[in-house]
């Protein structure tokens, strides 16, 4: 898994030479596991420049035909996992509509039909000290290959969890496998509430980069504790996707510059962004 | 090898296969060869700078999609120097698609469109005409022959009219662009169309109304190729919900010259290089040495044709 390393975290990575580019590949499933009550993690053999996809970057998806209404566009999954030794290629998927539920009818040996890597991934300090991932649901997919480039830099890394309930995703000891310290709250025992979580994160020691996912209000959040700690952070936006590639202007999202609304879109101008840009 | 080659008006392509605008970006590139392509046809632009619609943009229906993006345009200055020199690195003709608010404007964009490099200009008159109560200009034949005209007067290119669906009789206007000088109609734009989310209440496009693109609505635009086809003696490129090398064959017998291929795309970026292969082996299986033969080639009831066997190989 390569990793872009800066000094400052921007979003300048677009024609980045490292970033390989984009492709169909026909991948054939070598596991399917459910990981909670609402999410499962599907496992695809795939070619070497589509696992040097980095944190962040996205597989367009093709659901299989299931059932009288299949889902007619492709889904955008962000990288969940890559194993160059194994050739796996890996994605955290929460069944939410008719498209994810085809993708977990999936089993061992039924081809997957992927288009990327596509989209910019996250950016990383030089030599961070410690890392702050702050995701929520399925936005904890996104934020979960960073933890590992996090670790291989030398970084602590800590994890806010935020569920709806704890049972709906067993991502924690995932988390904790790669050396990372996590914060987990849920909204059954009220401990997701945006004040109770800024308590927690305030008391953490200094963090040098943020990154955050799934969540409107906790990237808000996150925002402004970096721009309080002086510290650059960043955020993967989602947003329903037809092409991935750029083509059909579909998944944009607006952003405030020069007093304008601008449009721009998640698939080839993000989907990650510099979180002050997001959250002014 | 079958003769793939066809003619729209005054333009030669090396086969009937195009990119439908707002389908079609630079990055596809990287997933296919666009030496390949009958032609290439960008994302319509407009004088000035268009930021679009309002998020959400798009809703997945069955069978395709409703989607009101808007036309956000990076304007012409943007297309004359970076759009035009980028698909020029390409063989295949560079097709101009242009949108504007009154037919004097997009003759005076038509004009300003038709440099070296641009091999024709598709006016998308499925934008509202603000002379006419924002009725799209292809609503009304009047306004679309007076635009056609005038487009064809300004510009030294061939112009091409791409008319809208939200229409009871296409033929009419088919026929106005071609009294106003049109070398080929492309049949046709998306459905105007809804689609609301019953747990919200809500529309499920921030716009309220899209077009309905992708396979849902391809028999009718079939319908309205075949209408059209009977209506004008100028080339017909269909374009509706084609995702196949049949979809293509449908369209060409119904009387398309070539097709546009949109949606599609977006599910399966080889859709277009797939179809030129898939039409190439077709015609080789039925017999068919020049793929141009299978323009209007469909056999009615009741025709001395309908009587032979089947011609299937």
């Amino acid at each position: 898994m390569s990793v872009a390393v800066r000094t400052t975290l921007t979003n300048d990575t677009v024609g980045d030479a490292a970033q390989p580019r984009p492709r169909r590949v026909i991948g054939a499933i070598v596991g399917n596991h459910p990981l909670g009550e609402h999410y499962f993690r599907l496992d695809v053999g795939a070619p070497a420049d589509a696992l040097a996809a980095r944190p962040g970057q996205f597989f367009h998806l093709r659901c299989p035909p299931r059932g009288d209404q299949p889902a007619y566009l492709r889904r955008p999954m962000s990288l969940f996992a890559a194993d160059p030794q194994g050739g796996r290629l890996s994605f955290l998927i929460k069944l939410v509509g008719k498209g994810t539920r085809a993708l977990a009818g999936l089993g061992e040996g039924d081809q997957l039909d992927m288009v990327g890597p596509l989209g910019n991934g996250f950016t990383l300090p030089l030599q961070p000290r410690h890392l702050l991932l702050v995701g929520r649901g399925c936005g904890l997919a996104t934020l979960f290959p960073l933890a590992k480039a996090g670790r291989a830099l030398g970084a602590r890394v800590t994890a806010l969890v935020s569920l709806s309930r704890p049972a709906s995703l067993a991502i924690e000891p995932l988390f904790a496998a790669e050396g990372t310290e996590t914060l987990l709250v849920n909204d059954a025992d009220g401990s997701s509430d945006p004040a109770r979580v800024e308590r927690l994160l305030k008391n953490l020691p200094p963090v040098d980069a943020a990154y955050s996912c799934g969540s409107n209000r906790l990237a808000a959040l996150l925002a402004g504790l970096c721009k309080d700690w002086r510290i650059p952070g960043q955020v993967a936006l989602e947003e329903p996707m037809a092409c991935g590639l750029g083509a059909c202007l579909g998944c944009v999202h607006p952003f405030r510059e020069e007093g304008k609304t601008v449009y721009r879109r998640v698939c080839v101008e993000g989907p990650v962004f510099d979180l002050a840009k997001v959250h002014p | 090898m079958t003769d793939l080659r066809i003619r729209i008006g005054d333009l030669a392509l090396a086969n009937p296969v195009m990119p439908a605008s707002g389908t079609f970006s630079p990055e596809l590139a990287a997933l296919i060869d666009f030496n390949r392509l009958g032609a290439l046809v960008p994302k319509t632009f407009t004088r000035q700078i268009r930021q679009g619609n309002p998020e959400p943009r798009l809703a997945e229906v069955p069978g395709g999609m409703v989607a009101s993006i808007g036309i956000p345009s990076k304007g012409l200055d943007y297309f004359l120097t970076e759009t035009v020199p980028f698909y020029r690195r390409f063989a295949p003709p560079l097709i101009a698609s242009i949108s504007a608010e009154t037919p004097a404007a997009f003759a005076e964009l038509a004009g300003e469109t038709a440099v070296e490099g641009v091999a024709a200009i598709e006016l998308n008159l499925s934008c509202p005409n603000l002379e006419a109560d924002g009725r799209a200009f292809a609503m009304v034949a009047s306004t679309t022959e007076k635009t056609v005209a005038a487009c064809v007067k300004a510009a030294r290119c061939p112009i091409w009219a791409k008319l809208t669906p939200n229409v009871g009789d296409m033929t009419e206007i088919a026929k106005a662009a071609e009294q106003g000088g049109a070398q080929a109609v492309v049949v046709a734009n998306g459905f105007l169309a809804m689609a609301i989310d019953a747990e919200t209440f809500r529309p499920r496009v921030g716009n309220v109304m899209g077009g309905l693109t992708g396979p849902a609505p391809k028999p009718i635009i079939l319908r309205f190729v075949y209408q059209c086809a009977r209506a004008v003696s100028i080339p017909i490129i269909g374009c509706g919900g084609i995702a196949t090398t049949e979809d293509t064959v449908e369209y060409m017998l119904a009387g398309a010259a070539a097709v546009q291929v949109g949606t599609a795309t977006f599910v399966d970026p080889d859709a277009m290089t797939t179809i030129i292969d898939g039409l190439d082996a077709f015609c080789a299986r039925k017999g068919i040495a020049r793929v141009a033969d299978l323009t209007g080639a469909l056999i009615l009831p009741g025709t001395a044709k309908a009587a032979e066997k089947e011609p299937v190989l």
